[in-house]
């Protein structure tokens, strides 16, 4: 038996932040003071705040290292696991040093995160020895596919890839189905910037979505599971190979599973990585091989999915909740949450707060708890003004509106979505105009071309975004964005079109002021639109170094060395921001409004 | 057979039919521009977009949707109409159509399509991309700047004559048609110079060369004419 068990994160982050070097610092440490057999390494899943990588657990106490270096590693060693002493200065804020007094963990509920940072994703054993397997196999022994899914709907789970629709009465929907074979998809397509949820499920308990998968195709009655997955997913490909077959060695994938009559396999796919092919339709045509495009529903998958028939279709977070309403019961998963959203939801926070990274709360949960006591709050004393949450379909919602707790219907009816889980914290240095474009930017390249709405409305929009950013709109142009917004709602084929206009419509909504200052003003009031900004010296900070005038590439900023204070001719200068970024002295100020010309 | 209601009337349809050619057995007059008669549905346009009232005002396109038992079918009506506008506008603005300029001028789909939906200005801002024109086949030309990507000729190229020639290249506003993935129509090795893109064509993108304007009159029939006789399978 080991003595220390250390845990340490092999999620994507960490990785790169240089984890395995710090594994192997350890192996050798641990060789050079005799330890080798005590302690014990475990390469875990995704732990959450991945800017703080590389990240180390240790048990038994539960001490959580950050920003772990090579070089650190023989004195944790020697210190902390020979002599008992914790190096104070890698804790966690300098904090000892369960994780459970870290308000980052403690307003948290994990339940599909559970496993991710706890145990091996490559050792099915481990799995198995936290409660792996059991809801399956309770499920195969005890329970009538009409059980199970009497079960997940009442449990209130719903589908956690975007649009919320009940899981329990889609696998009801397609159990009544007429044809077969039929066909279970797991979609690890993930094309939100920023997003990676899903790819900590699968880097972190891979078991979890195979036997959230088996239990669905039980109750459906499908024997043949596809994984889509996208091909910026290595890692995640990888560990849901090994898990695979490793399930296929113990029986639980295969030709009579757990020695039922029951038959299920799981076949991967790796998607070539446009957004759209997340949008299911568009995922079923790329798994049958054609343009990854999306066709008009109804049909929907469910009477009409990969080759015409029955197919289910869920998101990986959606298969890993189902193992633990099985064990544990619908009435404790209904039991988390808002009346209409149940269970927990993954994050990834980002954006202007203290602590980014994956989180998972309960359903209900503030946006205020989210954005100040998960996520710390703003890190530089600014004022947090907004977040944007659903991805980049998402909507922006003001200050105002952090009493809103986390439910599809209360985020829905204020503009925004939960979409797959995505929130950014913008504070006052956003510029509002500035953020709508930027989402429609990626919307409108993401368009798949199709339909009319969505490839020329969205382009159309942009155009008037762009042109109130220069100072060049007009009143007008805000109720015509608000026209088309609606109309490419309303009229596009698929999701992506339908929910392209969200972040100008509900920026529109809370934000209008600031559209109305670009426009009547020639003003951007974060100071972000360079067309609507100009720099001044501040006379009394300027100490004539001359490094502004070495910067400015058209001779704007002027002055001699020695004899401040500086200044900058506003005709010649470009707004490019060289002397801004070249004072040492903060003497150069940005300000909003157009330079005189 | 099923009962629904047709702009408030109740009407038998068969399973199976769509809301198009109920519509159509009906008097009722939808309408389409990327639908074809004897091509499978691709509902993309969103011209023929109508209502379901008891799915929540969902719109759906007619030709791609079939009926179902109850449905409350509404084909025209205030926010349909605006919508069918302005998805006109947007088909109008994103490339070049000047009709004056046009061999289709005259026998054009999208032309008669503004004169029925009333739509004698446009008010979104032209685009005019200014793309290239293929004239590398020796029979037909593709004009870019006149299509309106219903891919008509994608399909009547596929499903009628089978040589799956042409398709869709790039996405968003940089879609276009494009012959054996790229490269020049007449380099093409699959096309087989029937013509039958061409005829399947709405608009003046794909014409005959050598034709003149009154004579570019285009035979969309014939693509049903082709599929009719043909044993279904
Ligand atoms: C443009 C677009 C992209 C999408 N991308 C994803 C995705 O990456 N992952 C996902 O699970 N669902 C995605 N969806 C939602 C799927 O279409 C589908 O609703 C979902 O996979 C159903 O699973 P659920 O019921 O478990 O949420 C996307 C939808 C749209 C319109
Ligand atoms: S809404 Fe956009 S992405 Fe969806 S089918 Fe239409 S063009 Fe393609
Ligand atoms: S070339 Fe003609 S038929 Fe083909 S997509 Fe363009 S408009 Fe439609
Ligand atoms: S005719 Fe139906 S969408 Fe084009």
């Amino acid at each position: 038996m080991s003595r220390i068990e250390v845990l340490l994160c092999a999620g994507t982050a960490c990785l790169s932040s240089g984890a395995r070097e710090v594994k192997a610092a350890l192996l050798e440490a641990l060789a050079e003071e005799g330890l080798t057999g005590e302690v014990r390494i475990v390469e875990t899943g995704c732990m959450g705040p991945c800017e703080l990588g590389p990240i180390m657990l240790v048990y038994p106490e539960g001490i959580y290292y950050i920003r772990v270096k090579p070089a650190d590693v023989r004195e944790i060693v020697r210190e902390h696991f020979l002599k008992g002493r914790p190096v104070r200065r890698l804790l966690w804020a300098g904090e000892l040093p369960e994780s459970k007094e870290i308000p980052f963990f403690s307003r948290q509920l994990k339940v599909v995160l559970a496993n991710c940072g706890r145990i091996d994703p490559e050792d099915i054993e481990e799995y198995i020895a936290v409660g792996g397997y059991e809801a399956l196999s309770r499920v195969l022994t005890e329970m009538s596919p009409e059980d199970v899914i009497e079960e997940i709907k009442r449990s209130g789970l719903r589908g956690r890839g975007g649009a919320g629709f009940p899981t329990g009465l889609k696998w009801e929907l397609v159990r009544m189905a007429e044809g077969s074979p039929k066909y279970i998809i797991c979609n690890a397509d993930e094309g939100d910037p920023g997003a990676f949820m899903d790819r900590a499920i699968l880097e972190g308990d891979p078991h979890a979505v195979l036997e959230g998968m088996a239990i669905a195709a039980y109750a459906v009655g499908a024997q043949h599971g596809y994984i889509y997955v996208r091909a910026e997913y290595p890692l995640a490909v990888q560990r849901l190979e090994t898990a695979i077959s490793q399930a296929r060695r113990y029986g639980l994938l295969g030709e009579g599973i757990l020695e039922t009559d029951f038959s299920f396999d799981v076949e991967i796919r790796v998607g070539a990585g446009a957004f759209v092919c997340g949008e299911e339709t568009a995922l079923i045509a790329s798994i049958e091989g054609r343009r990854g495009e999306p066709r008009p529903r109804p049909p929907y998958p469910a009477r009409s999915g990969p080759f015409g028939k029955p197919t289910l279709i869920n998101n990986v977070e959606t298969f890993a909740n189902v193992r633990h309403i099985v064990v544990r019961g619908a009435d404790w998963f209904s039991s988390i949450g808002t009346e209409k959203s149940k269970g927990t939801k993954v994050f990834a926070l980002a954006g202007q707060v203290k602590n980014t990274g994956l989180v998972e709360v309960p359903m209900g949960i503030t946006l205020r708890e989210l954005v100040y006591d998960i996520g710390g709050g703003a890190p530089n004393g600014k004022k947090i003004k907004a977040v944007q949450i659903g991805g980049p379909s998402g909507g922006c919602l003001p200050e105002s509106l952090f009493h809103l707790p986390v439910d599809y219907e209360a985020l829905t009816e204020h503009g925004a979505i939960m979409g797959s889980g995505g929130i950014i914290v913008l504070d006052e240095s956003a510029c509002m105009v500035n953020v709508a474009k930027f989402f429609l930017e990626f919307t409108s390249e993401e368009s798949c071309g199709k339909c009319t709405p969505c490839r020329v409305g969205t382009k159309i929009m942009l155009g008037i975004l762009e042109r109130i950013a220069r100072g060049e709109g007009t009143e007008e142009d805000l109720v015509r964005l608000e026209e088309l917004g609606h109309m490419i709602r309303d009229a596009s084929l698929c999701g992506l079109g339908q929910t392209a206009p969200n972040p100008v419509l509900s920026s529109l909504r809370y934000f209008r002021d600031e559209f109305l200052a670009h426009i009547r003003d020639k003003r951007c009031p974060a100071g972000v639109c360079p067309d609507l900004i100009h720099y001044v010296v501040v006379p009394e900070l300027c100490r004539a170094c001359d490094r502004c005038r070495q910067a400015c590439p058209t001779g704007a900023a002027q002055g001699t060395p020695g004899n401040p204070p500086y200044r900058i001719e506003l005709s010649a200068c470009i707004n490019c921001g060289a002397c801004f970024d070249a004072c040492p002295f903060g003497a150069i100020e940005r300000r909003p409004g157009r330079k005189e010309r | 057979m099923i009962t629904l209601k047709l702009n408030g009337r109740e009407v038998r349809a068969q399973e199976g039919q769509t809301i198009l050619e109920v519509a159509r057995e009906h008097g009722v007059r939808i309408p389409t521009l990327c639908y074809l008669e004897g091509l499978s549905p691709r509902g993309s346009c969103r011209l023929c977009l109508v209502e379901v009232r008891n799915w929540g005002g969902k719109l759906v396109p007619a030709c791609a949707t079939q009926v179902e038992e109850g449905m409350d079918v509404v084909t025209h009506n205030e926010r349909i109409n605006r919508i069918r506008r302005l998805v006109l506008e947007m088909l109008f603005v994103e490339r070049n159509h000047i009709c004056a300029f046009c061999v289709s001028s005259g026998h054009c789909e999208l032309q008669d399509l503004a004169v029925e939906l009333g739509m004698d200005h446009v008010t979104l801002p032209y685009r005019y991309p200014g793309l290239a024109m293929d004239l590398s086949h020796e029979d037909y030309g593709i004009d870019h700047n006149r299509c309106v990507l219903c891919g008509r000729c994608v399909r009547a190229c596929s499903e009628v004559e089978g040589a799956f020639t042409w398709g869709f290249q790039g996405r968003g506003i940089q879609i276009q048609v494009a012959p054996d993935l790229g490269g020049p129509w007449g380099d093409s090795e699959t096309c087989t110079s029937c013509g039958k893109c061409v005829q399947a064509c709405p608009t003046g993108a794909l014409f005959e060369k050598g034709v003149g304007t009154a004579a570019q009159t285009k035979r969309p029939e014939v693509i049903l004419e082709v599929t009719e006789r043909r044993p279904r399978v």
